[in-house]
């Protein structure tokens, strides 16, 4: 028993302050919420679209990158000759709608708060059920982290579920193979209503890696009604929390804080 | 007939050969060569079908030969749709084979059970799913079954309790003894394998990185040697450690991750909660790297994305200290508290015969007292300068896995404490020239979980003409099962998780 008391007192307190003091630091390599800026593309120029592996770079009037497709791999912003693509080091991706995962400026559109009845029910305790549907592990290790005592996840009142029937949430991650379809669904249907669905990764949001291959179904967005989108390959776990956070109306928005 | 040697000089681990040059044996002579290989103690790193014009099928067998550090790279055209099985004489091939089954149609007779892998459809148009079980759907197959008064079936999975990836796990008990343990898997088959081989293209590389997204520095690196093998280029030096480095980094947070895991299945909360801590500060070091906590990004064809400065070394000497310090403290404790041995040691145990017979590779392997690891018996980029010892232990139990676990992991700290203060200079990535047409490149890697092998080969233009990857996990999922007979299956957890092998790996 002392040894424990010892080794436990060298290991030390080390749940991090988060949300009530400053956010851990991000490395410096690090590829956060993309930023389209001002100006015009050289006419003709393809560059960036020809380098993106996922299609994640459109141009239908003005040069748009979408983060549901995005995989962060940093091929697109060095070959730009007209420097319109830059990563900032900014954690918070996570949207509420599909349609703010696509960025064509600097501003950053973070998700919102639930409605009153299901922040009502959920604020304060918030069970969520985790299925990994096709994910590389990746997506899953990061959310999994949150439960170490650096994160401490069940301090908010969150905790992953062993049961559907014991959740009011699913989180997916994956692109959803054709083998775990049924899974899922079967998954999403044993949990009781109202229920919220978060999808994690590019995976999970658009097939990531994957998207296109017959053998997925391009992610969730198809089969479930999402309510928190979380970008990123794999997003980092803060992406992650503070999405969390948003939806549960914990966090003040942006420029507010 | 000739030995097998005779036949092919070999090829070094990282090493494309022009497949002109390669005989390409009668079938019947194809087999036997293959068997009497595996008799004489080489592996089977690589078993699949090449699709060859008309619907021809041409079929590869990579042979490890350790002692020697050669592959040995046979093959066949197939004349007919079957051939007399392998695995009644060569247990390792036994999912090699249902493979080229499941995907085209060839039949080995005589094979013991011929089951799908993955439930995917056929790769040849209009062509039935060869083996028992119906059809394509994910899971619907025959089980083994134990009949008898007091016998009972447990059925877990897809989707399991916590945040793990699917698969189905069929135990026969008798009350909790577990007599057999049936693993099906393919819930995570997205195609990976396939896509691969219609590359090279600029998607090629991000399937590497994520058909297992806990080891993609140990399979981008395979795919980028893979590359350089068939390019004729080579990364240069610094590149080298620099990817040694990250491989060694993944190594350890993987590593210890499953110590605290195994902790945690034992009840053991305290070492739990520090290894997961310590876990995401190894993550972290990768991310002081490359920018992202998986090593993306880091490791790409022809050197590395991210170079590494004078300051980025201190600092990961500097956290190198502080982890090595916090982990004695954590494992110590581990080791010292006679509740968790108790349910260490004796569990899960396997024999090295067991061992050698499957072919397991990795941690499970090197916890038979099997002196297997790539990074010494087949040495490619940095190993081949910087030498780690072979860590074993010799029980084959869930405590001799740790205990490997816990010997890499401080062996790999000191790797990466001497590479860290002796950084060549060079450039860190140089672009690969056209790849080589025709041509066989094998590429292994020693990923954290094992042995993994990516083979590649070419048609007349240099595009992949197919793209064979086995990952660890293929090789050692039927251990887990073994491990598990005669077992009480409450036990389950704690062997599962000493085996800690990937699901999308296997699925790919
Ligand atoms: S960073 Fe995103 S948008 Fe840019 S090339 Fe990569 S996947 Fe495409
Ligand atoms: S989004 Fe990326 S990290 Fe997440 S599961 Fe998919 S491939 Fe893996």
């Amino acid at each position: 028993m002392l040894d424990i008391i010892l080794a436990r007192m060298q290991q030390k307190h080390r749940t991090m302050k988060f949300p009530y003091g400053p956010a851990p630091q991000m490395p410096p390599r690090y590829l956060g919420r993309p930023a389209v800026m001002p100006g015009d593309c050289p006419s003709g120029c393809n560059i960036c679209r020809e380098v993106c592996p996922t299609g994640a770079l459109g141009r239908q009037g003005r040069l748009g990158l979408d983060m549901g497709r995005c995989i962060f791999c940093g091929e697109c912003a060095p070959v730009c000759p007209a420097q319109r693509l830059r990563f900032t080091q900014d954690h918070r991706l996570a949207t509420g709608s599909r349609a703010d995962l696509l960025v064509d400026s600097e501003v950053i559109r973070p998700a919102s708060p639930l409605d009153a009845q299901r922040k009502r029910l959920f604020g304060r305790s918030l069970n969520l059920r985790q299925v990994s549907a096709g994910g590389c592990n990746a997506c899953e290790a990061d959310t999994n982290v949150l439960g170490t005592i650096g994160w401490d996840l069940g301090r908010f009142g969150i905790h992953f579920a062993a049961s559907p029937r014991h959740a009011d949430g699913l989180l997916v991650t994956g692109p959803v193979p054709a083998n775990m379809r049924l899974g899922l669904l079967k998954t999403y249907e044993a949990l009781p209503t109202p229920k919220l669905v978060i999808v994690v990764g590019a995976c999970a949001i658009s097939g990531g890696p994957f998207a296109g291959h017959e053998e997925v179904a391009d992610g969730a967005g198809d089969l479930l009604p999402v309510d928190l989108y979380v970008p990123g390959c794999p997003p980092h776990p803060l992406t992650i929390l503070d999405g969390l956070l948003r939806l549960l109306g914990r966090l003040p928005e942006p420029g507010k804080d | 007939m000739a030995t097998p040697a005779s036949r092919h000089p070999g090829l070094s681990n990282g090493q494309a050969v022009d497949i002109q040059s390669l005989p390409i044996m009668a079938t019947a002579g194809f087999l036997e060569s293959v068997a009497q290989a595996v008799a004489q103690g080489m592996r089977v790193s690589a078993f699949f079908a090449q699709p060859l014009d008309q619907g021809r099928l041409r079929l590869w067998a990579i042979l490890a030969q350790d002692s020697q550090s050669l592959l040995f790279p046979y093959c066949t055209d197939l004349e007919d749709a079957h051939y007399p099985a392998l695995t009644p004489r060569c247990p390792q091939m036994h999912l090699f084979e249902r493979e080229v089954c499941e995907q085209w149609g060839v039949e080995p007779r005589g094979h013991p059970w011929l089951k799908p892998v993955r439930f995917h459809a056929p790769y040849r148009q209009g062509q039935a799913n060869a083996g028992s079980g119906s059809g394509n759907q994910v899971g619907v197959t025959d089980y083994f079954r134990v009949e008898g008064e007091e016998v009972h079936e447990v059925a877990v999975g897809p989707v399991h309790a916590g945040i793990i990836e699917p698969g189905h796990f069929r135990f026969q008990c008798h009350g909790e003894e577990v007599l057999h343990l049936e693993i099906s898997l393919g819930y995570q088959h997205r195609g990976v394998e396939r896509h691969l081989a219609a590359g090279p293209d600029r998607r090629s590389l991000h399937l590497a990185e994520t058909l297992c997204g806990d080891t993609s520095i140990g399979h981008a690196t395979a795919y980028c040697q893979a590359l350089e093998a068939l390019a004729g280029d080579q990364a240069s030096a610094r590149a080298q450690m620099l990817r040694g480095v990250a491989l060694e980094l993944e190594r350890i947070a993987n590593h210890v991750g499953d110590l605290g895991a195994l902790a945690g299945d034992v009840g053991f909360l305290p070492v739990l909660s520090f290894c997961g801590r310590i876990r995401g500060d190894v993550l972290n070091m990768t991310g002081l790297l490359c920018g992202n906590r998986f090593g993306r990004r880091m490791v790409r064809p022809g050197g590395v994305g991210y170079d590494l400065d004078s300051a980025v070394a201190a600092e990961l000497q500097k956290r190198l200290d502080i982890l090595e310090k916090d982990l004695t403290v954590a494992l110590d404790l581990l080791w010292g508290t006679s509740s968790v041995m108790a349910r260490f040691e004796g569990t899960g145990a396997i024999s090295g015969q067991t061992c050698k017979a499957l072919g397991l590779v990795g941690p499970a392997a090197r916890a038979c007292g099997v002196e297997r690891d790539i990074r010494w018996d087949m040495p490619a980029g940095i190993f081949q300068f910087a030498q780690i010892p072979v860590s074993t232990w010799g029980s084959g139990d869930v405590h001799a896995r740790a205990r490997v676990r816990w010997l890499e992991t401080f062996r790999s700290i000191a790797f990466l404490r001497e590479q860290l203060a002796n950084l060549p200079a060079g450039e860190i990535r140089t672009p690969l020239g056209p790849l080589a047409p025709n041509h066989l490149a094998v590429a292994l890697v020693e990923g954290w979980r094992g042995e993994i092998c990516h083979v590649v080969t070419t048609d007349a233009k240099g595009n992949f003409s197919s793209y064979k990857v086995v990952d660890p996990s293929f090789h050692n999922w039927f251990g887990l099962a073994q491990a598990l007979r005669n077992q009480q299956i409450s036990d389950f957890p704690l062997c599962n998780k000493s085996f800690n092998l990937s699901y999308c790996g296997h699925d790919l």
